[in-house]
């Protein structure tokens, strides 16, 4: 199913630069960003925040059957990072061989093409995270 | 809420690739089949509540309730469709349970169903992966397998759980599907072929994941009046449960366990008044190896992170401690996702009746069943016993 612009265009900024959100009242930081805190629903106050992309591989898997648009990076690598600022992160782990990668070790985000939507459909880039060390 | 409900009825058509089916014909064979097994008629069924995950995307239809009462010649009554990606058949079983709880009904069809041959195994993908976050998860690349990796490899280095463990959960859901006619892999298979299948997500391999399933069940509920009237074998709900946590697995507290089957089988429990101890077997959610420890740790059959030993110890098999899918599970009778939860159900009841031939627990008295959405958003969990 082909999808609309909109849909891309209005998370740009979370996902070319890592702009999530806060919560004022509890602290707790957020990405992706939430508009409505958890914790304090009604009584959160909620403001953007950038995070700096560095953190740590906290799981990794190498994907061998990728789902479509995805088949010509085949095997690939995907990580739940945790962000030193505290949230976990879900993106690919790039630039390394799957046996490189270790629960524990430092990574930063770096910005890839993600998907590109058919061969004349758009192209959509956001976050990845390499190994740092 | 003080009236007890039974399951009066069963019915199940076999699980797999059922190319000759229609997504309507599977639904209208298992019902009639539960119909005809509790001894009603079509004109005694109050209400409908169908479990199915994806309809639109599986077989470009939706309004499934009217399409379900309308192929069972009940089109009038109230038929409502169910969802909550694969535990939409848990569900519909409960919202059945709820509704003659309440007193608004008597007797009411609870059914599962999904045809998902019909699409390529890449749209198949697509369609699972609506389960799990579209803006966050599948925009990434990310798979279902490949969620339940990420699981598994944290467990593996919180608890040191082997691959040879994790293994021998598929080893022992093929030993029992083998067992079950209506399964879609009725054969065996050896650990060796399981650690040598191809690698979907590392460290999860082909046959670690629960296939791609067309199938349909469904269960016929009544109120406690009517099912001591109308069957000799009713087998009690005497304890639901239903929990949800974030849709996102990067948004859980931990990885290595699965929250909403804690907090719902406290609740099921309590319920129930019962203890985890008391509990002849267990129908789990087994979608991938590694689902299976996590359920029965969760639903507390050993300690966090023992799931994987008693399971090579032979605890959960038919003639062990804690019998674990002895219908073979979703890995071994297959997972047509919507209709999963009421299979599950199908076969507690068969065990409870004492009819589940080569497969049947010993003096089994009451049953769980456990039923996940996503990769763990949603539990629905229902606690079945005979009289």
């Amino acid at each position: 199913m082909s999808k609309g612009l909109p849909l891309h265009w209005r998370l740009i900024p979370q996902r070319y630069n890592l702009i999530g959100t806060e919560c004022l009242r509890c602290g707790e930081k957020f990405f992706p960003p939430r508009q409505l805190c958890p914790n304090c629903r009604r009584a959160g106050k909620i403001r953007e925040v950038k995070f700096s992309g560095e953190g740590e591989i906290y799981s990794y898997t190498i994907i061998h059957t990728p789902p479509e648009g995805f088949e010509f990076m085949r095997p690939y690598a995907m990580g739940i990072i945790k962000l030193i600022e505290g949230p976990l992160v879900t993106a690919q782990l790039v630039d390394c061989k799957p046996e490189d990668l270790e629960i524990g070790k430092r990574v930063e985000s770096v910005f890839r093409k993600v998907i590109a939507d058919g061969s004349s459909g758009i192209i959509r880039y956001g976050y990845k995270f390499r190994l740092k060390d | 809420m003080s009236r007890n409900v039974a399951i009066i009825g069963i019915g199940m058509t076999r699980f797999g690739e059922l190319w000759d089916k229609r997504y309507r014909d599977l639904i209208t064979e298992a019902g009639a089949d539960a119909i005809k097994d509790a001894g009603v008629e079509g004109e005694d069924i109050q209400g409908l509540y169908i479990g199915s995950m994806s309809p639109g995307l599986f077989a470009g239809q939706e309004h499934i309730g009217a399409l379900v009462a309308d192929y069972s010649g009940l089109s009038g009554i109230p038929a409502t469709r169910v969802e909550a990606a694969c535990a939409s058949g848990g569900l519909a079983l409960r919202e059945a349970y709820l509704t003659i709880k309440s007193g608004a009904m008597d007797i009411v069809v609870a059914g599962g169903v999904e045809k998902m041959t019909d699409v390529t195994t890449s749209s198949a993908m697509i369609a699972l992966m609506g389960a799990g976050d579209q803006e966050w998860e599948a925009f990434k690349g990310v798979t279902f397998p490949s969620l339940y990796a990420l699981m598994a490899r944290r467990h593996m280095a919180e608890y040191g759980t082997t691959i040879e463990q994790i293994s021998q959960v598929a080893v022992k859901s093929h030993n029992n599907a083998s067992l079950n006619p209506y399964a879609q892999f009725p054969f065996k298979v050896t650990l060796e072929q399981v650690m040598n299948s191809p690698l979907i997500a590392d460290p999860l391999r082909l046959l670690h994941c629960s296939p791609i399933t067309d199938g349909a069940a469904a269960v016929v509920l009544a109120s406690e009046e009517v099912a001591k009237r109308l069957v000799d074998d009713p087998i009690w709900i005497i304890g639901s449960s239903m929990a949800t946590d974030t849709i996102a697995l990067h948004d859980r507290k931990s990885l290595s366990r699965i929250d909403s089957t804690i907090i719902a089988s406290k609740k099921a429990y309590k319920d129930a008044k019962i203890k985890p101890e008391d509990i002849d077997f267990a129908e789990v959610h087994d979608c991938f190896s590694i689902a299976e420890i996590l359920a029965i740790e969760g639903l507390g059959f050993c300690k966090p992170g023992e799931g994987g030993k008693i399971t090579e110890e032979g605890e959960t098999e038919i003639d062990g401690r804690i019998p674990i899918n002895p219908s073979g599970g979703l890995k071994g009778k297959g997972h047509p996702v919507g209709a999963t939860g009421i299979a599950q159900a199908v076969e507690a009841v068969l065990q409870l009746r004492g009819k589940a031939g080569r497969r049947q627990v010993k003096d089994a008295e009451i049953g769980l069943i456990h039923n996940l959405g996503g990769s763990g958003a949603t539990t629905v969990i229902n606690i079945l016993k005979r009289d």
